[in-house]
């Protein structure tokens, strides 16, 4: 069991580097297919597998500390599982609905390539327990999603691949001097070596924590640090949006800060505090600016940097409440952070492959040219009023419990206001989501719909299993709310560091 | 492109030998001295890139094409990872599991030399079809759409 | 301010000169020299993390004092780090050149203040 954890980075891997031979041949779109869903759906039983396992520490090439090596580990505690379990899912439906998506487009096995390099660098981040790498995995994961994004090499694309490629090489910049100031300062990579030989709090600290904030901002698209989002995301073929803006952001932003803040350096009062203005800033300005928004998927995007704001708001809520010993409300917050970035995830996975039915059936994604889509696609417009109603928190949804521990989680901590301000961006939301519905499902079908057929069956099922996700996941809460409590207990009780501390890191 | 004068073509088949045959001992020496499969795939790549340089690339590209950089980079890359996955039969993934006793020879470092070439293959091969990728400006037309980059 | 600071001080104002490229420059190829400039000015600051005084390459050889070796070398762990951030950032600039190149097809100008199709 233990044995068979890299194979969680190596499976995609080697997936990734088989696919290109296969490119020339006659039958290789169809060959990449099927290695494509083979290789999915072996991620997702690898992952179910570690589930429900114990934590884990495994060195590489047996080079333990013991041997006096300086070796590489992966780490698997609770929260790293419930991650992978995370990326697993949205992996799997990406790839059902990539293949009819993906018959458009030339050079489908460097398509598939691409993905599955993104997915090996994701889940090398979550189980990376050296520092270094996982800036390495974050930067392979990025790479390929730059390219991914510039895919149909139209000018559109290229411009904002163009952009997000600048920001994010800057933003990995950031993350390489934060790596090289902590290495200074404590002669160490592994992040609990890091942990256990952190000097007192110096200037030279202060200012590797700066980096690494505006580093991972930079990645999971804070209000300062947004402007590639809503270029890039809307950019990319569907199946890719719903995987960048379902998972990659979570990955390579909000994990790694958690890691790094939570688990490695301490956390203090200003970086809470800075952690709670982001969220908050980036909650209010990313819905406000969604609302004025016509094209479909930016306006999707525009929502998915106000919902990780409360994603953001919660864990800085969490981490001044561990700076008070307020355990309780701590682990309220990040059940809560836990569970809407789940809920995220899903249901922004849901609406993204919703705009690419319709574009991929109606060619447009223009709200106003779209209309009436009830009419010609049922299981699409059905899929998305659920994605919609969840997304705005309407019970019995499950955005609306997510949303609602949140809310429950900050007035307990004192913030009266700031419980205010995410009612008010919720409310938002249903206002904005209330106008797609108004123009995309509602109505009569307008001239490019009036033509349009249903999605292939494999689209359907992609977008029919996140659907029921979407019902089934806040109505049946308290039989899986272990996964989410113990990846909030792993964060409170820094299981990480412990882990690697009794493997003799 | 029509390639450069006779004499840097010249000089270009004189040199071009010492280079292929100094990244070659780069990478089979990379356990024991500075160097190793990143820099001597650099260099086969330099080699390369030289010959396409004075040659032009249309002469080089019928010994070397596009497709076959990316075959063996793949193959060399997936190399890589089976040498890591036999790992396994010394019980951890990228153990190495024939080293040899003994410091300072040219079998000594077990699968690291093996890694090496690997590494060597996949970095040649792939900056080599990044520069022909890059040679390959065919103009402003919608000939591509939905290409590979 | 002592002479043990400096060389840190001169990476950070590589890193800031890279920086402002990229963000003041209107050219993509200027753009894109930015993003290496901003490269090495990190890479020549992580590897003075590792710097010793008259120390040795971190080279062992076969006739060689181990104990002498270990107290005298500088640290190897930067450089090793420095040749993995060195290939990514190369990974990186090659995509930006292919995606250079792709832009000027389109657009036929390399003056970002042309190309501004994604707006709102």
């Amino acid at each position: 069991m233990i044995n068979i954890l890299p194979l969680l980075v190596a499976i995609p891997l080697g997936a990734a580097f088989l696919l290109p031979l296969l490119e020339k041949f006659p039958a290789g779109p169809r060959l990449s297919r099927t290695l494509a869903v083979i290789t999915s759906a072996a991620l997702m039983a690898l992952s179910l597998l570690f589930l429900t396992a114990d934590n884990i520490t495994y060195w590489m090439g047996g080079w333990t500390p013991d041997s006096g090596a300086l070796g590489i580990c992966l780490v698997l505690d609770h929260l790293s599982a419930f991650m992978l379990a995370l990326v697993a899912l949205v992996t799997l439906v990406a790839t059902l609905f990539s293949l009819s998506y993906m018959k458009r487009y030339t050079a489908e096995p460097l398509y598939y390539c691409l993905f599955f390099l993104m997915v090996t660098g994701m889940n090398g981040v979550i189980l990376a327990g050296d520092i270094f790498n996982l800036y390495v995995f974050l930067e392979v994961a990025a790479i390929a999603s730059y390219s991914l994004v510039a895919f149909g090499c139209g000018s559109e694309e290229l411009e904002a691949s163009f952009k997000y490629l600048v920001l994010g090489t800057v933003g990995s910049v950031f993350i390489l001097l934060g790596i090289a100031i902590v290495y200074n300062q404590t002669g160490q990579l592994n992040l609990a070596a890091i942990a256990n030989t952190l000097p007192q709090q110096n200037a030279a600290l202060s200012m590797a924590a700066a980096f690494f904030l505006v580093g991972f901002s930079l990645k999971a698209a804070m209000v300062p640090f947004h402007a590639w989002l809503p270029d890039a995301h809307p950019s990319a073929p569907a199946p890719i949006s719903a995987m960048l803006s379902g998972i990659l952001i979570k990955v390579l932003g909000i994990y790694a800060l958690v890691r790094v803040f939570f688990d490695t350096l301490e956390m203090s009062q200003q970086f809470a505090y800075i952690l709670i203005t982001l969220g908050a800033v980036s909650m209010v300005i990313g819905v406000f600016l969604a609302v004025g928004q016509w094209d479909f998927k930016r306006l999707l995007a525009y929502h998915s940097i106000s919902q990780m704001g409360y994603v953001v708001l919660a864990f800085g809520v969490a981490g001044e409440m561990l700076l008070t010993q307020k355990f309780n409300i701590a682990s309220l917050a990040l059940l809560g952070g836990l569970f809407h970035l789940f809920n995220h995830a899903v249901f922004k996975s849901l609406l993204f492959l919703c705009s690419g039915a319709a574009e991929y059936a109606t060619g447009t994604r223009l709200l106003k040219k779209l209309g009436g889509l009830k009419h010609r696609m049922p299981v699409t417009s059905s899929c998305l009023r659920i994605a919609a109603l969840s997304i705005s928190g309407v019970p019995p949804f499950n955005g609306f419990w997510s949303k609602l521990i949140i809310i429950i989680a900050t007035i307990q901590a004192g913030h009266l206001w700031l419980g205010a301000m995410t009612v008010l961006v919720s409310f938002m939301t249903l206002l904005s989501f209330i106008k797609v519905q108004r123009y995309i499902v509602d109505g009569d079908p307008s001239v490019s719909v009036s033509s349009a057929k249903e999605v292939p069956f494999s689209m359907c099922l992609a977008m029919v299993i996140l659907a029921i996700i979407c019902i089934g996941a806040g109505i049946l809460l308290p039989l899986y709310q272990k996964i989410f409590s113990d990846g909030a207990q792993s964060v409170i009780t820094e299981q990480f560091t412990q882990l690697v501390r009794l493997a003799g890191g | 492109m029509k390639g450069m004068t006779i004499i840097v073509k010249e000089v270009t088949t004189l040199v071009i030998g010492f280079i292929l045959l100094y990244s070659i001992n780069l990478i089979l020496t990379g356990h024991l001295t500075p160097g190793g499969g990143f820099v001597g795939g650099v260099m086969l790549a330099c080699g390369f890139i030289l010959m396409v340089l004075s040659y032009g690339k249309e002469k080089v590209n019928s010994l070397i094409s596009d497709r076959s950089t990316t075959v063996w980079d793949c193959s060399g890359a997936f190399a890589f990872l089976v040498i890591a996955l036999l790992g396994y039969f010394a019980g951890d993934f990228f153990a190495n599991f024939f080293a040899q006793p003994g410091n300072f020879r040219l079998f000594s470092g077990g699968t690291i030399p093996l890694a090496n070439i690997a590494i060597g293959i996949k970095v040649g091969a792939c900056m080599a079809g990044a520069f022909i990728a890059l040679t390959l400006f065919r103009g402003p037309a919608e000939s591509f759409p939905g290409g590979k980059l | 301010m002592n002479l043990q600071t400096l060389p840190f001080l001169l990476a950070m104002i590589v890193v800031a000169v890279g920086l402002y490229a990229v963000v003041c420059k209107k050219n993509l190829i200027k753009i894109i020299v930015g993003i290496i400039i901003l490269d090495y000015g990190a890479n020549l600051f992580l590897m003075l993390t590792g710097y010793r005084e008259n120390g040795l390459a971190p080279i062992r050889t076969a006739n060689m004092n181990a104990d002498n070796f270990l107290n005298s070398s500088v640290d190897p762990v930067p450089q090793a780090l420095i040749l993995t951030s060195i290939v990514i950032g190369l990974g990186t600039v090659a995509l930006m050149t292919a995606l250079a190149i792709r832009i000027y097809e389109k657009y036929e100008t390399f003056d970002i203040s042309e190309i501004k199709q994604l707006k709102g």
